[in-house]
């Protein structure tokens, strides 16, 4: 075997020696991650769309004010948020630590912000006697597919506000690259991402029409 | 493709400008408001769900293509993971979920 062809093997992509995709392996255990996390979701989306479409007295009680404003306002704020982190990822690979710590805290502010309001709202529903087992127009399956939805996701938000203060305090201090922040970016617009499908699904398919 | 040196691996990365982005984030909040507007439009919930769906389709591509970074990465990782979950869903929507609500009508009523 002359050399030029061992090296050919060694640079080829399945032979192990280099990167077949050309990221690192944590950006792509994140990406496995993503895949497989969109297929809970996706699991869950269906069958609600199942239920929903199945039956016919599903109740329609969100109105323009508050429920439809608010989470339309929430959408905004998600959108917002996954700029602002796609922004920090790109000064982080500028290697501006001071603006990347800033996107990310603005990023932080976007999610809790989400968390704080769709609490409200969670609220408010209870207090209209709505919970995941029963509600007063006698279709339990709203509040469950409702609840179940919503709190898996508000549940990955939290915990995507966790994930980035660790990363904008490790990378302010030095201790995280560049890749860090790109992989916990990852996390939060799919966070986003999910969030597309329920904001129309859940809200938007039981508003008020009136 | 071929295969790109380990040099390539860190420049890669600053792709996508501010405007790039802003302008993705402009064309979100369009699509989102345009579902908001569809939403008092009485459609049929069949007609309805299937246009709403449509639309975060086409928002979740946006994203995953601007946001995630997946039209900057090789078609290797796009093949990786897109047809994979593709597949996985529609599995879900064609096999699974039917089923599960044919038994749901031969309940007793």
């Amino acid at each position: 075997m002359s050399e030029t062809e061992f090296e050919g093997i060694v640079e080829s992509p399945w032979s192990g020696g280099a990167s077949p995709f050309a990221i690192n392996s944590k950006k792509l255990g994140m990406w496995l991650f993503i895949i497989s996390d969109s297929l809970t979701f996706s699991a869950l989306l269906i069958s609600y769309a199942y239920v929903r479409l199945e039956t016919p007295n599903w109740p329609r009680p969100f109105e323009i004010w508050p429920a439809i404003a608010k989470s339309s306002f929430m959408t905004f704020v998600l959108l917002s948020s996954s700029l602002t982190m796609v922004l920090g990822v790109n000064s982080a690979f500028k290697g501006d630590r001071k603006k990347t710590v800033r996107y990310l805290i603005a990023t932080i502010i976007c999610g809790i912000a989400f968390v704080l309001i769709h609490a409200t709202e969670w609220v408010t529903l209870f207090g209209e006697g709505v919970t995941p087992w029963g509600n007063p127009w006698g279709v339990p399956l709203f509040g469950g597919t409702f609840f179940g939805l919503t709190g898996l996701h508000m549940i990955h938000v939290t915990i995507g506000v966790v994930y980035l203060a660790i990363i904008a305090w490790g990378f302010g201090k030095g201790k995280y690259t560049a890749e860090h922040v790109e992989v916990s970016g990852l996390y939060w617009h799919f966070v986003d991402l999910v969030w597309m499908f329920i904001f129309p699904m859940v809200y938007l398919l039981s508003v008020n029409p009136k | 493709m071929s295969a790109h040196g380990h040099a390539e691996l860190t420049h890669e990365h600053s792709v996508g400008t501010t405007r790039l982005f802003s302008i993705v984030w402009v064309w979100l909040l369009l699509l989102t408001a345009l579902e908001v507007f569809l939403a008092y439009e009485r459609l049929e919930v069949h007609l309805m769900i299937t246009i709403l769906v449509g639309l975060s389709l086409i928002k979740a591509a946006l994203i995953m293509s601007y946001f995630m970074h997946l039209r900057f990465e090789r078609l290797g990782l796009f093949l990786l993971l897109v047809p994979a979950m593709v597949f996985c869903i529609c599995m879900m929507l064609i096999m699974f979920f039917p089923d599960s609500i044919r038994l749901m009508d031969l309940r007793p009523h």
